[in-house]
């Protein structure tokens, strides 16, 4: 197994910055809209987003969410382990409000999928955007992109990307893992 | 720890302090969907459950029947008083003809201890036992275990009392597996005639003086007085019974704690607990009932993933 920086800390830090922009681009103060990180990995970065939203652009009324979608997702009983639900924390419905999924990396797609099947439970939204830090591209299941991406990768079938978060893993990076 | 050590859930004695974890985790998640706006989510799509219900019930089998279609499973429901059980057919032979039907799933009430037990020696699916006789009621004492989890904080090193007819209870049995098996201390108390011998041999204290078990206890579970499993006298009268084990707000006050009541239901108000007890806030009978569902999704979502395709 060998594995290649993808971004460094400033790079990641960078980024982010470039999408908190983007978000203030299209959704102004935030007052109709609100932002989903998915469970389990995706809330590193929706907190992240929030926290740069509001400390350095001073958006005040932000509201955040995590939805888990282990329940709606469509290869239940087609592996060999359970599939172990996380915490899903919506304290609002987002019935009319323009939602925003959050989730580190874009792959088949499918996980956006059953994100788009759950969030249903919570009302219909007026609009749903895609943020992702990582775009693997070439390796969708289904017509799904990203409206907010922060780069884009050309990963093969046996190369992962792993997303490191300071406040898990002790540091922002991520690499191109090979096995 | 990610899912269960057994396929079926025959009973508490049959699975481990991880499982019970493991449901408990499970049925977290399932009582946050069970309270948003759509209480459905799609995982058991490809499922179909049957519920055989071979003994009357009513909360047992609308939970259950409310568990499988929140999580999205096909559902046949199966009683014994309207079916070919009266005209001979073996146990084996009926649910053998359900399952040629392609049947998943099997949630079973059987007079008969052991029932379940049986069944899983003899048919493929998956088996969750939903009582038999007077042996195991597996999901009511997780969802009793569940539901003092939630007003106590935890289950270890709390004191629990099971107060009434222990004899023909399923629901005690279960219980005091359930509660040994998560470290809690356990008493039974009641008649000495509902009281099974060597009962003592499971770990569990025997009192007979319901003061002093309260005095004792952080909750107590009153059950039922079963008349209609009761083929002799056991106790001279109810109105006997209702005053030497009957709780009622007087003697709640007058404890030099606030405990916990508890109900598996159905109540025989004004026998075992009164009216004032049932209603008051220290009773958690109606969370009973609610978290009754999200354990029983958690049970069969947990069993289900289990079944290969």
């Amino acid at each position: 197994m060998s594995q290649k920086v993808l971004l460094n800390a400033t790079e990641v830090n960078i980024i982010l910055h470039r999408l908190a922009c983007q978000l203030i681009e299209n959704h102004n103060d935030f007052s109709n809209t609100v932002l989903i990180g998915l469970q389990p990995r995706g809330k590193y970065l929706a907190n992240r987003m929030a926290s740069i939203l509001k400390e350095e652009y001073g958006i005040k009324d932000l509201k955040l969410g995590q939805l888990d979608i282990t329940f709606f997702r469509d290869d239940f009983r087609r592996g060999n382990k359970t599939l172990e639900a996380n915490k899903t924390q919506i304290d609002f419905l987002v019935e009319d409000k323009n939602v925003v999924f959050i989730d580190d990396v874009l792959h088949t797609g499918r996980s956006i999928n059953a994100a788009l099947t759950a969030i249903q439970s919570f009302g219909r939204p007026k609009e749903v955007e895609l943020l992702t830090l990582i775009d693997r591209r070439f390796s969708r299941h289904l017509p799904i992109q990203p409206n907010y991406k922060g780069r884009q990768v050309d990963a093969i079938n046996n190369e992962k990307v792993k997303v490191n978060w300071k406040e898990n893993e002790g540091e922002d990076v991520v690499y191109l893992v090979r096995t | 720890m990610s899912e269960l050590s057994v396929n079926h859930l025959l009973g508490i004695k049959y699975i481990t302090k991880n499982d019970i974890d493991l449901i408990f985790e499970t049925a977290d998640h399932f009582k946050e969907v069970i309270n948003r706006p759509i209480k459905k989510v799609p995982s058991l799509r490809d499922v179909t459950i049957a519920n055989l219900f071979f003994e009357n019930s009513t909360r047992t089998k609308l939970s259950f029947e409310l568990a499988e279609k929140r999580l999205s499973a096909d559902v046949i429901n199966f009683s014994a008083a309207q079916s070919s059980v009266k005209k001979g057919e073996t146990l084996i032979d009926t649910v053998n003809n359900i399952l040629s039907m392609k049947v998943d799933m099997v949630v079973m009430r059987h007079p008969n201890p052991g029932a379940g037990v049986f069944l899983s020696k003899h048919i493929k699916a998956s088996i969750i036992n939903a009582g038999d006789g007077a042996h195991e009621h597996p999901t009511q004492a997780l969802l009793d275990s569940y539901s003092i989890r939630e007003r106590l904080g935890e289950v270890a090193g709390k004191n629990v009392v099971i107060v009434g007819d222990i004899l023909h209870s399923r629901v005690a049995l279960s219980n005091i597996y359930a509660l040994k098996l998560q470290g809690a201390n356990v008493m039974v108390c009641g008649p000495n005639t509902l009281i099974p011998k060597h009962i003592e041999k499971l770990g569990v204290k025997v009192e007979t003086n319901l003061r002093k078990a309260l005095n004792w206890c952080d909750v107590a579970n009153m059950l039922r007085v079963q008349n209609e499993r009761m083929d002799i006298s056991y106790f001279p009268s109810t109105r006997e019974y209702t005053q030497q084990f009957g709780v009622d707000k007087a003697l709640l006050d007058s404890l030099n704690k606030e405990i916990v009541i508890m109900h598996p239901g159905p109540i025989n108000r004004g026998v075992e607990i009164t009216s004032d007890v049932a209603d008051s806030d220290q009773a958690i009978i109606l969370d009973q009932v609610q978290n009754g569902v999200a354990v029983r999704m958690a049970v069969i979502y947990l069993l289900a993933s289990k079944i290969k395709n």
